[in-house]
């Protein structure tokens, strides 16, 4: 026991050292798109491609309110839990600051439909009243952040919560699913800008390589303050919890 | 660990509180080595998405501007310490809720 401990601090102390020393490259661009910086097509093309998505979470949300209108408050939490988070730009290891997502709780709740309205609201609120991100943007924003981290997480959490490992499934799904994140919002971004020489691939290069590093240390900490209120949801909300799970073979 | 989550009564709360402390220190260490060991502006990432587009086109113009601009650096803080601590309010009272209820209810 003793001597398993150490070899795993060692083994941290090792990997954390060389994590630091990649780590200090370039500073990293994450985050969001910004206002206006998609081109026309594009823009359009991700409101599209995100409006779909958006409707069915609709009425889910408005099924879920409907029919069980006791896991409101639960449904609060989820959003308020995405809002918190994708207001703390925490430092990272390359040099420069990003934010989690907070979409992994909502998702592992009440599912990816819903959440993709509840992270939608956050993404509005942060283009309007923040100029961060923007309107023009947001629907590709929307997909990365609120469509496809949801769907992600959703998939790693069902995975291992039918595996038995229930924690350690929300822990990575809200991880994995920040990753993701950021990864399709550098699709997006190397979508729109092909470099001249290398096309999609090269660009895609530039904008994940430069944030991969970033988003690391926040989708570890993303994942452990997920499993934090989840864990004092199972302390104090057992009712609700099981609420869900009735609800969940429709969902 | 990986109790089911149904048998979650006084058994596994304990367990779970010890582990939340381990939680907390785990995030505040992962914001804070970074800032103690590497040298960095720590600024934000949007900025540096604009260079990095600029770099690949250095012709493309942003062609919608933002609908409104914090007009300083303190005021767009002030907004973002508001966001949080909207949403950290109600996770609190959803929360405290939660436990208060929950304590109310004779052993269940």
């Amino acid at each position: 026991m003793h001597q398993r401990f150490r070899w795993f601090s060692l083994v941290a102390m090792a990997g954390l050292s060389l994590y630091l020393v990649i780590g200090t490259a370039q500073p990293a661009q994450a985050m969001h798109i910004m206002e206006g910086f998609l081109p026309m097509g594009w823009a359009i093309f991700w409101w599209v491609v995100a409006l779909p998505f958006f409707i069915v979470g609709v009425r889910s949300l408005t099924r879920i309110t409907r029919e069980k209108p006791e896991l409101k408050l639960l449904l609060a939490l989820a959003g308020a839990f995405s809002f918190v988070l994708s207001a703390l730009k925490i430092p990272s290891v390359t040099g420069s600051s990003s934010h989690p997502t907070g979409t992994g709780l909502g998702t592992v709740l009440f599912g990816p439909s819903v959440m993709t309205v509840l992270g939608s609201l956050v993404l509005v609120f942060q283009a309007v009243l923040l100029a961060h991100g923007g309107l023009t943007t947001l629907g590709a924003n929307v997909f990365s952040m609120a469509i496809v981290g949801p769907w992600v997480a959703f998939g790693v959490y069902r995975l291992f919560a039918s595996g038995g490992k229930q924690k350690f499934g929300i822990f990575l799904a809200a991880a994995l699913g920040n990753l993701m994140t950021y990864i399709v919002t550098s699709i997006q971004l190397a979508l729109a800008f092909p470099s001249a020489s290398g096309g999609f691939m090269a660009a895609f290069a530039k904008f994940a390589g430069i944030f991969a590093l970033t988003q690391i240390p926040l989708a570890i900490s993303e994942g452990l303050l997920t499993l934090l209120v989840w864990n004092w949801l199972q302390s104090y909300a057992t009712d609700e919890l099981q609420i869900l799970k009735s609800l969940r073979p429709e969902a | 660990m990986n109790q089911p989550s149904e048998n979650t009564s006084s058994k596994s709360s304990q367990p779970a509180n010890q582990g939340n402390w381990l939680i907390v220190l785990g995030v505040v260490a992962l914001a804070a080595l970074p800032l103690v060991f590497v040298q960095g502006e720590y600024g934000g990432a949007d900025g540096e998405a604009e260079e990095a587009i600029t770099e690949i086109q250095p012709d493309y113009e942003p062609w919608f501007g933002a609908v409104f601009e914090p007009h300083s650096g303190e005021v767009e803080s002030l907004l973002f310490v508001s966001q949080a601590a909207i949403g950290a309010g109600v996770i609190g009272y959803v929360v405290g809720l939660y436990r208060g209820r929950r304590e109310r209810l004779p052993s269940s």
